[in-house]
């Protein structure tokens, strides 16, 4: 019992993380249609750069509370993140609107591999510890433990999603997105500038890829060149679960996909007498995309039927 | 004046590379040093692993991320059949189909849940099988041993006809020849045979079936294509050159291991592609031939920092793979038909080019 509880912790604080990063990736396809291969490379930028500032805040004023130094991280990574995400869609993206399907998906995936690249020459192949600064305390739950570090995580990740849906739904810019999601060139004759909007999107999506990463790093105590490429691999695969191109569907995509991991990686060893063990955890998510695309290709909340062809 | 004078003289043209063909090792060995055979070697293995996913990929439009993962079944399914690791040894004629059936078997696995939804599904998938397949070859070696885990399989047995086994260096008519010779020449042998079959099947019924799906699905579809066994098929035609590419790597290198198989060799197998000319068989072979000439070349580059700066500044295999997804980028955006592009290609990729040229055009006309 108190592993099925302690799982599920573990599996909603993960969740929170994978819902962020999932809406980058939601938010994205319903309006360009594009799978932004390049959103978990965001997320891994986002976790290096906000370290670099953390540490470099560390040697100029060590006596800052640990909070306020990984806020200044935090801080600084925000706009790193948009600025490059920003940039991508307007260097990699727009010039190729409107060519054939392959052709922007390549483009994604090509500056995916740039960006762990150059990550790789920066910041090196090591891993980089993420250092303890945040308050390290441990509650007692259910027989589970729970640390303040999950709270926070969890907590700030429902307040973003909040506020998120708040913009979309209530905000001029909200209204314009959804009308560009639903049909580009209506949206345009109705005056919409479609060209801000989607810019509007890529920044907002990759705000968030920044605060997912440095939430993943901070959860784990590691960053790493590569750490976005599996994280961005899952976050699709919940964006798929709750339906692409549906925000309310890829933070429960999110969620559940976070605790359906943890789960799995909790349970597998003994499901299968000892075969297979928890190093299989990274699979689960993989399987999952598959079971959906098979018997519900539109995600748990999709209206609209993924469109075949 | 040459190119015409060959075109003139189709048979000469072919006696000629013919020629060229079989004395490259030695004219390669004799010139650049024996790892360079090694390297031609390599060449070949990689045009038959890029002419398999250009069936996926230039062919049918399908964008397969996760190729390596049918070449790494079938470099295993060659080693457990043909290794000490579980003390089987049959012969290559008999494993090499295995593992190319085995690969063919899974991509249609694989395939049949992702190809009747929209081709970024399909590509997000393989991306994800790829590095599955990894995680198993890498985890499978407790509590039962299947693949050895990170350390790989190794003592591979060499391709052997009879009691003639493509190891060591042999005597031949004189002439000196060691297995990456020998391996040249049967790697030769099965290029060239994939070479045919990707011809055949360009000019197929399905071949055309392919290019219509490519082109327009919904369109290919109402002329009573069955599209998706057709894209099945294409995935699976794919992997089985994939797999038959993985036995024999398997059998040239002696040893696998999981490290071999990851997702940046699926990145380079796909920017041959890219680069060559997607779907075209010449575009696709030089790619290919580029692509695995290149960073051997790049190698030197480590040599001239040093001579230069006096130390290694950025490792020249570090920068291999930024190079690479830089190419794909700006292929895309400057010349996404490829270096040497089919004529079809090239309208595909330029067709609001060509219309609003013929619209041009046409005003002319009106205007007299």
């Amino acid at each position: 019992m108190d592993i099925f509880v302690q799982q599920l912790i573990n599996g909603l604080v993960l969740g929170s993380i994978y819902a962020l990063v999932a809406l980058g990736y939601t938010m994205v396809y319903g309006i360009l249609e594009l799978i932004n291969f390049a959103h978990g490379e965001v997320t891994m930028i986002g976790a290096m750069v906000a370290l670099a500032a953390i540490g470099l805040i560390m040697g100029a004023a060590p006596e800052l509370p640990g909070l306020v130094i990984v806020l200044g991280g935090v801080l600084v990574a925000i706009p790193a993140c948009m600025l490059l995400g920003f940039s991508i869609e307007r260097l990699a993206y727009r010039p190729l609107r409107r060519a054939p399907r392959l052709a922007p998906l390549i483009t994604a995936i090509g500056i995916s591999i740039v960006l762990q690249n150059v990550a790789m020459l920066v910041w090196g192949r090591q891993y980089i510890a993420f250092p303890p600064l945040l308050p390290q305390g441990r509650h007692e739950i259910l027989g589970a433990h729970i640390t303040d570090l999950q709270i926070f995580i969890v907590l700030l990740s429902v307040a973003i999603m909040l506020g998120l849906w708040f913009t979309v739904r209530k905000t001029r810019l909200g209204r314009a997105m959804r009308a560009t999601a639903q049909s580009r060139e209506v949206a345009e004759l109705m005056g919409v500038n479609v060209n801000t909007v989607i810019s509007a999107t890529f920044l907002i999506g990759s705000a968030l890829a920044a605060i997912a990463g440095v939430m993943v790093s901070a959860y784990y105590g590691l960053a790493h060149y590569y750490m976005g490429f599996m994280l961005g691999l899952k976050a699709f695969s919940a964006a798929v679960l709750g339906g692409i191109g549906n925000i309310a569907g890829a933070m429960l995509g999110g969620f559940l996909l976070g605790v359906v991991e943890a789960l799995g990686a909790g349970y597998i060893g003994d499901l299968t007498g000892g075969f297979l063990g928890s190093h299989y955890q990274d699979v689960f998510a993989f399987f999952v995309l598959i079971l959906v695309l098979v018997f519900r290709p539109s995600g748990l909340l999709g209206e609209r039927v993924a469109a075949r062809a | 004046m040459i190119m015409g004078f060959f075109r003139k003289h189709p048979q000469i043209a072919f006696v000629l590379l013919a020629a060229l063909l079989l004395a490259l090792p030695f004219l390669v060995g004799a010139g650049l040093g024996k790892s360079w055979v090694r390297v031609l070697d390599f060449v070949l293995l990689y045009v038959i692993l890029a002419l398999g996913l250009n069936i996926v990929v230039g062919y049918a439009g399908l964008l397969d991320l996760g190729f390596v993962a049918f070449y790494a079944l079938g470099a295993y399914v060659y080693a457990w059949l043909a290794s000490p690791h579980f003390g089987l040894h049959l012969p290559f004629w008999a494993v090499l189909p295995l593992g190319a059936a085995l690969a063919g078997v899974f991509g249609v696995l694989l395939g049949t849940p992702t190809l009747r939804l929209r081709g970024d599904y399909l590509a997000i998938v393989t991306l994800g099988f790829g590095e599955i397949i990894r995680i198993f070859m890498n985890n499978l070696n407790a509590p039962v041993n299947i693949t050895n885990g990170p350390q790989g399989i190794n003592l591979i047995d060499p391709v052997a006809f009879g009691g003639f086994a493509f190891a060591g260096t042999h005597t031949l008519l004189g002439l000196k020849v060691s297995a990456a010779h020998l391996y040249y020449y049967l790697f030769l042998a099965f290029t060239l045979a994939t070479i045919f079959v990707a011809m055949r099947l360009q000019d197929s019924r399905i071949g055309r079936a392919w290019a219509a799906i490519r082109e327009d699905e919904v369109a290919a579809a109402a002329m009573g294509i069955n599209t998706r066994n057709v894209k099945l098929l294409a995935f699976a035609m794919g992997a089985t050159f994939g797999g038959l590419a993985g036995g024999l790597f398997a059998s040239f290198q002696g040893f696998i291991s999981p490290e071999s198989f990851n997702l940046l060799e699926s990145i380079m197998i796909l920017c041959m592609i890219v680069l060559g000319g997607m779907g075209h068989i010449p575009g696709v072979i030089l790619g290919a031939v580029l692509l695995t000439v290149l960073p051997e070349a790049l190698r030197h580059i480590g040599d001239i920092q040093r001579a230069w700066l006096g130390q290694v500044v950025v490792d020249p295999a570090d920068l291999r793979m930024l190079l690479f997804g830089a190419a794909l980028v700006l292929m895309m955006l400057y010349r996404p038909e490829g270096l040497i592009p089919s004529r079809q290609r090239k309208r595909e990729f330029h067709a609001e080019d060509s219309v609003a040229e013929q619209e041009q055009a046409s005003l002319y006309d009106a205007r007299g």
